[in-house]
């Protein structure tokens, strides 16, 4: 490659990266404990149907084993 | 290619210099803006809510078969039905709820990292060193040679490592050793979209929850995970605190942040709306690599597979460790919850496949 080649491809680069850092500081942030909370407000209204979190009953759940019935 | 398509002169006053001295100016606001907001931890706001009790978890099925190292595995919507995959080559589907084999296939190459599932159950798309994804529809007939069928869909330039439908059967997404992603029309074959930004190896891949739009997340040997806009092929955002190779990204169900799991042998939660890393999941006794992540259901806990053979089990939002999983004779490749939630299910170098519940 020549070394104007060479620079042309820098200057592009430059550029290139000139341009994402761009886009990127635009971008409109909010505060992490706003984030937070919402992350956990919507573990919160999930939670009840989450069965690894809640354990489900062998019964209702296809991969555990039921149980045999005994009878007493 | 790009430097061709842009003037090679230089606009008024601007030179290599200017550039790089504006690139540093920028990254240091980026800095700035990110901290201004780093008011809490996430793990101090989740202080006030109750601890997680005592899990217990079990194997609660093997899946035998694969001759060799399970590199892969995706469930089918119908929340019974898992594809796999393996270093020698070999594809298949199994009934996880009786363990058994439906289909089987050998594909050409070996090392097949990625396989997925359609939407429809009606297919699996895979590849690997054969630099291909390529699509097999799954016919009713077990005896069908799905080898037969399949359809070449993408083409890289280097090893396939992820690959994903997006909502229909119609397009597929896969990231590449070639340090690319890309969107793939099924029919055609047609690249749709190329997503050009790591400078390095793309291990992962992930889309984000329907709901939340045309987005997904990257993540690659250049320590970085990207997040790109699907329809402009632009990268949106973009984050760098691994110290190593990011293997598995995953988005938190509600979009809003997605998971990391690295060679530095720790795991990490990234805010999309924050605009940074907001919880690393470590201990010092965790010295092995983090091969893959996921969420159960509801966000809260983080399933994840690491190469000391160990499944590790994290408080998404209090850090914590709650739980350690031994079972696997070898790394753990891949961890995959159901679509249900009900169950989660892990491959290995061991050659087999476990479903914890």
């Amino acid at each position: 490659m020549s070394s104007k080649m060479q620079s042309s491809n820098n200057i592009a680069q430059a550029r290139r990266t000139v341009q994402q850092l761009r886009v990127e500081a635009n971008l409109e942030r909010i505060k992490v404990s706003k984030a937070s909370a919402d992350l956990m407000h919507y573990c919160s209204e999930h939670a009840k149907y989450d069965p690894l979190l809640m354990g489900i009953p062998a019964s209702e759940n296809p991969f555990k084993d039921k149980k045999p019935c005994t009878i007493l | 290619r790009d430097a061709c398509a842009e003037p090679h002169q230089l606009s008024k006053g601007e030179t290599i210099h200017t550039l790089k001295t504006e690139s540093e100016t920028l990254k240091a606001k980026l800095e700035e803006e990110r901290a201004k907001l780093h008011d809490v931890e996430l793990h101090q706001v989740a202080e006030k809510i109750e601890a997680l009790g005592q899990f217990v978890m079990k194997t609660r099925r093997t899946l035998k078969g694969h001759g060799n190292k399970v590199l892969c595995m995706d469930w089918c919507r119908d929340k019974r039905r898992i594809v796999s995959s393996s270093q020698d080559g070999k594809v298949i589907v199994w009934d996880a709820y009786t363990t058994n084999k439906e289909h089987a296939v050998t594909m050409p190459c070996t090392w097949v990292m990625a396989c997925a599932y359609a939407p429809s159950g009606c297919a699996v798309a895979c590849g690997g060193l054969d630099n291909k994804c390529s699509v097999y529809p799954l016919s009713l007939d077990k005896n069908e040679n799905l080898a037969a069928k399949k359809k070449s869909v993408a083409m890289h330039t280097n090893y396939l490592s992820s690959c994903s439908f997006t909502n229909s059967d119609m397009q597929i997404l896969t990231s590449s050793g070639d340090g690319t992603c890309a969107l793939w029309d099924v029919e055609s074959g047609q690249l749709l979209q190329s997503f050009h930004g790591h400078s390095a190896d793309v291990l992962s891949l992930n889309l984000a929850p329907s709901e939340t739009g045309n987005t997904f997340v990257s993540g690659g040997c250049d320590k970085k995970a990207n997040v790109w806009d699907m329809r402009s092929g632009q990268n949106v955002q973009s984050f760098e605190t691994h110290e190593s190779d990011i293997n598995c990204v995953k988005y938190y169900p509600s979009g809003d942040a997605f998971a990391t799991g690295s060679d530095d042998a720790t795991c990490r939660l990234y805010d999309l709306r924050a605009d940074r890393e907001v919880a690393i999941y470590s201990k010092e006794s965790i010295i092995f690599g983090a091969s893959s992540v996921d969420f159960s259901l509801s966000g809260r806990l983080l399933f994840a597979g690491y190469n000391d053979y160990t499944i590790n089990v994290w408080d998404v939002l209090k850090g914590t460790r709650v739980a350690i999983l031994f079972g696997h004779e070898n790394r753990v490749s891949t961890v995959r919850v159901s679509p249900d939630g009900t169950a989660f299910c892990s491959g290995s170098w061991d050659s087999t496949l476990r479903i914890w519940a």
